[in-house]
């Protein structure tokens, strides 16, 4: 019943406004698997490629993707060189000064600590972390007493750890654990924190209020039947939180 | 691209390097080194033309004419480049949707500025929202196009204005001798003897030009360096040929490229130089005969 109800919301809402005519143009950064990274062939591939084209569908809009550098991404969202993020990105109060959000379709990922395997935990306080500029885990490495260095890609920080120029990288989890289950005991966690922010959310421009509404929508109508749960699964493992 | 590439996990080593160079992101860095070539390709001689434009102002008699020359040619200069570059292709962006919007939304009742937001019309969106990606592409790329040529313009004229100078006066004088007017001096003897003085000046631009061609991957154009730098970062098992950090490797290669291309640069820019000093009052040309002889 609540389902109907939803799915008959999000049918008000595209006959009402005049988003059905019009081009949603979609920004994410393309390089944080499994969030959205390009494929061997060069598409946009990953778990938020797929979740929003299937809100896409349920809000029947046109939706193409434009992939743009993540330290930029806000800053082009405003000038409006797109219309939303899905980009991984945790809804936290410092963004939401410049953009909106939408509500969360993945719940906070925690953040974890990686190391080369066996390194002293205390490198979390005394040591030099690495961490993608401009993200939630580069603000909480700068509220520690540990050295931040800051990386304008996330492969860049895994990279630093690796070559010794950091002693840990501080990331979200689920972009982490590829690298550590595939490193045959080379890469492991030190320890996991829980990460600020309210989940990773859509970021859209305040001013889009209408826009926000239908992706809300759609994603009530996603968890509601439980297809978005599928796809974090999908994308994430049988571990990753769901919604209930 | 090869009909054994279907499941790469189970190739042996040099089917899967065959599989692996050709897939769709590697076509797309080979394309890249096309777009880096047209770039130089367009920017070279339109920069060329601002730079003589600028030029012929900072000469003209007139002061309305000179001193806005003067102005374009110092200040750019003065400004770091990549300032320019990130500026210049935002400051036309917004301005020409700015314009469009005036003019094809007159009843819009929203301000365009809300908060952080810049928002026009839908009509006014530079390119069209609706229009597909390659539209977009040609935009961006026109825009650092226009900040190439109008920075380097600045140069080249500068480069120019001091080529114009150094013919020798007494050359003028000759041409004024016979009569000619000061536009025919212009054309007639200054212009084809200026080369060989600016020539060294626009070959030190050219090089520096095709070793800023990496600031598009700055504007968002997806250039060699941004392809070396998505397809050498370590590939884990998301995807379907994975591979440690290669990045190295995929640098060691844009160096080279960009070596070749400086380096056959430097061969054309040699042979022009011989050619525009044959005949000439310089050392150079003084070479040339005495070796002839």
């Amino acid at each position: 019943m609540k389902n109907l109800a939803l799915t008959a919301a999000v049918l008000a809402l595209t006959a009402s406004g005049a988003l059905a005519q019009q081009v949603i143009r979609m920004g994410t950064e393309g390089a944080y698997p499994p969030y959205n990274y390009l494929n061997e062939s060069n598409e946009l591939v990953g778990f938020e490629i797929d979740l929003g084209n299937a809100l896409c569908a349920r809000a029947n809009l046109t939706c193409e993707w434009v992939q743009n550098d993540w330290d930029s991404i806000i800053p082009n969202l405003v000038a409006g060189n797109y219309d939303t993020i899905m980009a991984g990105m945790n809804a936290t109060p410092a963004r939401a000064e410049v953009i909106a959000f939408s509500e969360a379709y993945k719940l906070p990922d925690p953040s974890g600590y990686m190391a080369l395997a066996g390194t002293d935990p205390a490198v979390m306080e005394s040591g030099v972390i690495a961490a993608q500029s401009n993200t939630v885990q580069a603000s909480m490495v700068a509220e520690t007493s540990a050295t931040l260095i800051e990386f304008p890609t996330a492969d860049e920080t895994i990279a630093a750890v690796r070559n010794g120029t950091a002693d840990a990288v501080l990331a979200d989890h689920d972009f982490l654990v590829t690298y550590v289950t595939e490193s045959n005991g080379e890469l492991a966690f030190l320890a996991t924190v829980p990460t600020a922010g309210d989940g990773v959310s859509i970021g859209l421009r305040q001013s889009d209020e209408a826009l926000r509404a239908t992706f809300n929508a759609a994603i009530e109508s996603m968890k509601a039947d439980g297809s978005l749960n599928a796809l974090l699964r999908q994308w994430f493992g049988e571990t990753v939180p769901v919604f209930e | 691209m090869f009909t054994f590439c279907s499941d790469p996990s189970t190739l042996p080593d040099w089917q899967w390097m065959a599989c692996y160079l050709t897939t769709g992101s590697h076509m797309a860095l080979y394309r890249s080194v096309l777009v880096v070539l047209l770039l130089l390709a367009l920017a070279a001689p339109l920069a060329l033309g601002m730079g003589f434009l600028g030029a012929l102002a900072v000469r003209a008699q007139s002061r309305l004419v000179r001193l806005p020359g003067l102005a374009y040619v110092s200040m750019v200069r003065g400004v770091p480049d990549i300032i320019f570059f990130l500026f210049v292709p935002l400051a036309i962006d917004q301005g020409v949707e700015y314009a469009r919007h005036r003019l094809l939304c007159p009843d819009w009742p929203d301000p365009v500025r809300q908060g952080n937001d810049f928002i026009v019309c839908p009509a006014a969106k530079m390119p069209l929202a609706t229009d597909p990606a390659w539209v977009h592409d040609v935009w961006g790329f026109s825009l650092a196009l226009f900040a190439f040529a109008l920075v380097f313009g600045a140069f080249a004229a500068n480069t120019l204005n001091g080529a114009m100078a150094a013919v020798p006066r007494a050359q003028l004088e000759t041409g004024e001798a016979y009569g000619m007017t000061r536009a025919q001096t212009f054309r007639r003897i200054l212009l084809p003897q200026m080369w060989v003085y600016a020539l060294p000046g626009l070959s030190n631009l050219w090089m520096i030009l095709t070793k800023a061609t990496p600031l598009l991957f700055l504007l968002g154009i997806q250039d060699v360096v941004f392809w070396a730098r998505e397809l050498g970062g370590q590939k884990t098992g998301h995807y379907a040929y994975a591979h440690p950090d290669w990045r190295v490797w995929y640098f060691l290669g844009v160096l080279v490229f960009y070596l070749g291309l400086t380096w056959i640069s430097q061969k054309v820019f040699d042979r022009l130089m011989a050619r525009l000093n044959h005949g000439q009052a310089t050392a150079g040309g003084e070479a040339l005969r005495k070796a002839a002889a």
